[in-house]
């Protein structure tokens, strides 16, 4: 095994911010924005842009959590149980532009699971895809609209995203098997 | 707390461990947000077949089941006794079996007899799921009344609970009495001598036949109903003697906390081991049980639906 850091913390803050900026932009502002991230780590990164997002445009967003293990299509694959986290998106969201956010875009059947599950919520005017890194390897026609850092890997590699809230520490790395 | 399930059935909560029962506890919580959405209903358990067999009438844990069942999107169907090839001479085992070739991933039942799910669990392989068996456990029910519980109250542990009326035919009681002291509670059981259990002491309880005594102090008080058809010989001399010696009252309720919550199992018998002015009063959360059942149970058959035996 040998690991390779890919971002460290600065170089996650500066995706970060670029990321907003570019949701910024092409949104035109903040109006009828809402950031839903998923769990566990995309919630995090959602909760840090409403906030960054503050600071810039002085405006507060909402912000949500979604837990998509109710919606998995290969709970049977999996052995025993995901825990269930609980979804929470205490606010309307028929009409709004949602920002879906996850640390890290592979198959995309995770955010398969997530367009289903905002479905069920109400019919948003859109949803856009922000990602922190974008690995490939996607075995769904689901593409982000906001990437952090795109990264090549072959497939049994593994993209590990530390954020300090969940991890206490704050990078990105791609363990790979040595041949 | 240990994140995985591992049994494929529920049968009481006499042998679960904490770990266990706080995980059933912690899960429900994620489920009784589902509920609230406008479409109520996730995918979870899409082309699984859960059949609910109810050899004892039921209506509430029945259509809570059913209502769970749906929200999953699990295939369902529903027996009662009543109309089914038990009438025909049928045994229990029998009739199990061939549910069981129907492919039945998971078997809701309710029974007379105490112990009739922890028998057939052993030759099914389906996952069986406890709503009653006779005066034994009803570990769904026990479940949702520690669920409302810890809503309410924020936490289990070092709490006052009581339980209040007929403990003897009570399967609400004896499930709730394993969860409770597993979760470190202070359990005091209340009633006439008659329709207390031998030996209940034994389990760790207190005991008393003065009401005034159970309810000093009280966080959380249940009143169980006088379960007549369970009655074959009088446990006390009438209804109205039992209504005034040990029903609910405001009056009876001032020494209790101030914040203290009501509880029933339903069916509630207004007038008898409860007031009207306590049902509809501020401290019940009787109905709150009964939305709390779904999320509760939602989370059992999610638990129990990947283990198979």
């Amino acid at each position: 095994m040998s690991e390779k850091k890919i971002l460290d913390g600065e170089g996650i803050e500066r995706a970060s911010i670029r990321i907003i900026h570019e949701i910024l932009e092409r949104n035109g502002g903040t109006a009828g924005l809402v950031i839903i991230g998923m769990r566990t780590r995309g919630a995090v990164l959602a909760r840090r842009f409403a906030d960054q997002i503050r600071e810039i445009e002085k405006q507060d967003i909402p912000v949500g959590a979604l837990d998509i293990t109710l919606y998995r299509d290969d709970l049977t694959e999996i052995g025993p149980q995901p825990l269930v986290r609980g979804t929470e998106i205490p606010f309307d969201i028929n009409q709004k532009k949602i920002i879906l956010v996850d640390d890290v875009l592979f198959t995309g059947r995770t955010v398969r699971c997530a367009l289903d599950a905002l479905v069920d919520y109400g019919r948003p005017a859109c949803i856009q895809l922000a990602v922190l890194v974008d690995r490939g390897h996607r075995e769904l026609p689901i593409k982000a609209d906001y990437v952090g850092k795109n990264i090549p890997t072959a497939v049994g590699e593994e993209v590990i995203v530390s954020l300090t809230e969940t991890d206490g520490a704050e990078e990105v790395i791609v363990k790979r098997k040595d041949a | 707390m240990s994140k995985s399930w591992t049994r494929k059935d529920l049968l009481g909560l006499r042998d679960l461990s904490r770990e266990e029962i706080e995980l059933i506890l912690k899960t429900a919580e994620s489920f009784k947000e589902v509920s609230t959405r406008p479409i109520k209903k996730v995918p979870t358990l899409r082309g699984r077949t859960v059949v609910n067999f109810f050899f004892e009438p039921s209506t509430r844990t029945r259509a809570s089941f059913e209502i769970a069942e749906r929200r999953l999107s699990a295939d369902t169907i529903s027996f009662s006794s009543s109309g089914s090839s038990m009438e025909k001479g049928e045994t229990l085992l029998d009739t199990m079996k061939n549910i069981e070739a129907l492919k039945a991933d998971l078997i809701v039942m309710r029974h007379s007899a105490s112990g009739a799910p922890h028998r057939l669990s052993r030759s099914i392989s389906a996952g069986i799921i406890n709503a009653g068996d006779g005066t034994n456990e009803h570990p769904t029910q026990a479940l949702l009344d520690m669920f409302t519980i810890k809503e309410k109250k924020g936490r289990i542990e070092g709490l006052r609970v009581v339980y209040i009326g007929d403990i003897l035919h009570s399967r609400v009681a004896r499930s709730n009495i394993w969860g409770l002291l597993e979760l470190g509670a202070h359990v005091t059981v209340c009633g006439p001598k008659t329709l207390l259990p031998i030996e209940v002491d034994k389990l760790g309880v207190r005991v008393t036949t003065k009401v005034e005594e159970a309810i000093e102090g009280a966080d959380a008080i249940t009143l169980l109903r006088i379960q007549l058809e369970r009655q074959k010989e009088p446990f006390f001399p009438s209804v109205r003697e039992y209504a005034s010696t040990f029903g609910i009252t405001r009056e009876r309720l001032k020494v209790a906390k101030k914040d203290v919550i009501i509880m029933h199992p339903g069916p509630i018998n207004r007038g008898v081991e409860i007031a009207d002015d306590v049902v509809n009063g501020p401290f019940s959360v009787i109905l709150d049980q009964v939305t709390n059942g779904i999320a509760v149970r939602m989370a059992v058959l999610y638990l129990l639906s990947q283990v198979r035996g």
